[in-house]
């Protein structure tokens, strides 16, 4: 069975700050792999364990730095890495993202079983990129999946979560799942994993690689573009601080609570 | 009325009702329209059969043009591919200027399908639409980690944004209209579906309805610590008969379930009252609670920013300050 990892690297959020000039500071931001990402891969593991014969490829899109978290990826138990980049991807939206991580997939592995991605990536939060590169690869998706109670050779058994409740589904091969955060400790890179991850040749595709046209990738293949960028404001006035548990009491009776006789 | 077309993705719930989501959009999309020489405003309904009769005084209430209707019994539950099978049938034939749907679990599996095989853009989680002096649809949201508002335009037709619910307030009035109903029957003889539903287990515990309603919520992020700081949470929030929310801190920390989450990647709630114990308030969650009327933050940390979001705060521990609370509400 061929799995197929998308992740992402994203900037470390909760490091970004605005700077006096209204612009966002971005030196200094340390890149990680989006926080979902890690739970995609944990589930490709979680897969290899219960079935023979898998073999896992992490694959990214971004720029050549990006072969960090593909090494992260093979150290914790990912078999290969797939970097797709070229200048020319850069600006790219999702409906350009999916695109061409779809066509760099119907390249390198075209035979491929399952595709699995975070439901969101930090930076973004769009959670558009998977359904692309499944429409793209014209193969079904699963979104929001929570678990995955069983595998087959050829499907996969799932849990789905939605506003209402949990949907178990069966998914036949070829397909992408979408999946979310869950409370398991995800793996630690163990010291052979690091060594193997070291040594990996990770193999970069670029635009020349993948059959499209510079017309159809990055900022000129992307049917959105931002017109303007802002700070958000706050509607709210200023903050009155509250020195004493008394003060706090009287305001949330004030708000509405009430006593509890 | 021009020939343009505004069309809302019109969600048929498990319960078999429409999600309330489609209201918030349809009072956007009538604010929309006076901008676009009056649009056609309609909605797509896909549904198993039998169940439009149930759902046409809402749709005359809030205004609709036009109801494109695609029946099929393989629709009585939610299927990407013969949903957006059914959905580009009827887009491609109407092709609206501009289509809303609503964020939710079906809405995001959905749209990124229709936009994808429309060869078109699409904006999520929008917070803002407005038309631009071009008369484009310039939709405004939270992006880099919700640092960052970006607005953004399409140059490709149609247009399309999803919107969380509760983002918009619905209409406030009935706006009845003498709805048109157009009947499609799609073909799906030729579409074998690769997902099978094997069973639905409803949830038992809706706490996401209750963070729905709530009238006040109480809501934890990471500097709750541990589970002893979410004990402590609840136990004030069940004496002030409060919802439980979290940060995605907390999540990400598993002190607290993901359907609890408020904020970007979680819930947007809008609460008489919001009191934010140990969130620092990082832009994603004050964009899911901002809407609350009052704001009371309890941190630590003086510099926090989710004080500049809150109309009253306290810097203290939380540890300290929720069991004297609940205490001073209990006696």
């Amino acid at each position: 069975m061929k799995i197929l990892v998308c992740i992402k690297q994203v900037p470390d959020t909760a490091d970004i700050k605005w700077t006096e000039n209204n612009t966002i500071q971005r030196e200094g931001v340390e890149s990680v792999i989006n926080p979902f990402d890690i739970y995609a891969i944990e589930t490709a593991l979680e897969i290899k364990k219960s079935c023979e014969n898998v073999e896992i490829t992490a694959l990214s899109m971004g720029p050549l730095q990006a072969e960090e978290i593909l090494r992260k990826a093979i150290a914790v138990g990912c078999d290969n890495g797939v970097l797709v980049s070229d200048k020319k991807f850069a600006g790219a939206d999702t409906y350009s993202t999916g695109k061409t991580i779809a066509a760099a997939i119907k390249t390198f592995c075209p035979d491929f079983d399952l595709i699995i991605c975070g439901q969101f990536a930090t930076d973004g939060d769009t959670a558009q990129t998977g359904p692309t590169i499944a429409n793209n690869l014209d193969i079904p998706q699963v979104t929001y999946v929570k678990q995955i109670n069983s595998c087959e050779n050829n499907s996969i058994t799932l849990e789905r979560e939605t506003e209402e409740g949990t949907e178990t589904l069966k998914v036949h091969f070829p397909a992408l799942i979408c999946v979310l955060q869950n409370d398991k400790e995800p793996q630690r890179p163990r010291i052979n994993g690091i060594i193997k991850a070291q040594k990996a040749e990770i193999q970069t595709l670029t635009l020349n690689d993948i059959g499209l046209s510079s017309d159809e990738v990055g900022i000129k293949g992307s049917p959105t573009y931002v017109s303007k960028a802002f700070r958000p404001e706050n509607k709210r006035e200023k903050c009155v601080i509250i020195n004493t548990c008394d003060e706090l009491f009287e305001k949330l009776c004030q708000c509405g609570v009430k006593i509890n006789e | 009325m021009s020939n343009k077309t505004i069309l809302l993705y019109a969600e048929v719930t498990k319960e078999n009702y429409l999600h309330t989501v489609l209201f918030e959009l349809a009072n956007k999309a009538h604010e929309l329209a006076k901008s676009l020489d009056n649009a056609t405003i309609a909605a797509l309904l896909i549904t198993k059969p039998g169940m439009l009769n149930e759902f046409k005084e809402a749709f005359e209430n809030n205004g609709f043009d036009k109801v494109y209707i695609a029946e099929h019994e393989k629709f009585s539950n939610y299927s990407t591919e013969l949903y957006s099978k059914a959905a580009l049938d009827i887009i491609k034939e109407i092709q609206p200027e501009i289509i809303l749907i609503g964020a939710t679990t079906q809405g995001r599996d959905l749209a990124p399908r229709i936009s994808s095989s429309l060869h078109t853009g699409l904006t999520a989680d929008c917070i803002e639409l407005e038309i631009n002096e071009k008369g484009m649809l310039a939709a405004t949201r939270p992006t880099f980690g919700g640092k960052l508002m970006a607005t953004i335009l399409c140059k490709n037709k149609p247009q399309m944004a999803t919107v969380r619910p509760k983002v918009f307030k619905p209409l406030n009035e009935i706006l009845k209209k003498n709805t048109e109903y157009i009947l499609k029957t799609p073909d799906l003889s030729n579409l074998k579906t690769n997902v099978e539903l094997i069973k639905f287990t409803k949830n038992l515990t809706s706490c996401i309805n209750e963070l729905d309603s709530a009238e006040i919520i109480v809501a934890g992020g990471k500097g709750m610590k541990n589970e002893e700081g979410f004990r402590l949470l609840k136990e004030f929030a069940n004496t002030i008969g409060a919802a439980v929310g979290a940060s995605r801190g907390a999540v990400d920390m598993g002190l607290a379930a993901h359907e609890m989450q408020i904020g970007q990647t979680g819930k947007t709630v809008t609460p008489k009252l919001y009191i934010a114990c140990g969130i620092s308030g990082a832009i994603q969650h004050i964009v899911g609670m901002d809407g609350s009327d009052k704001v009371i933050a309890i941190n630590s940390d003086k510099n926090a920013p989710i004080f500049e979001n809150s109309d009253y705060g306290i810097v203290g521990d939380a540890f300290e300050i929720l069991p004297q609370l609940t205490k001073m509400l209990i006696k």
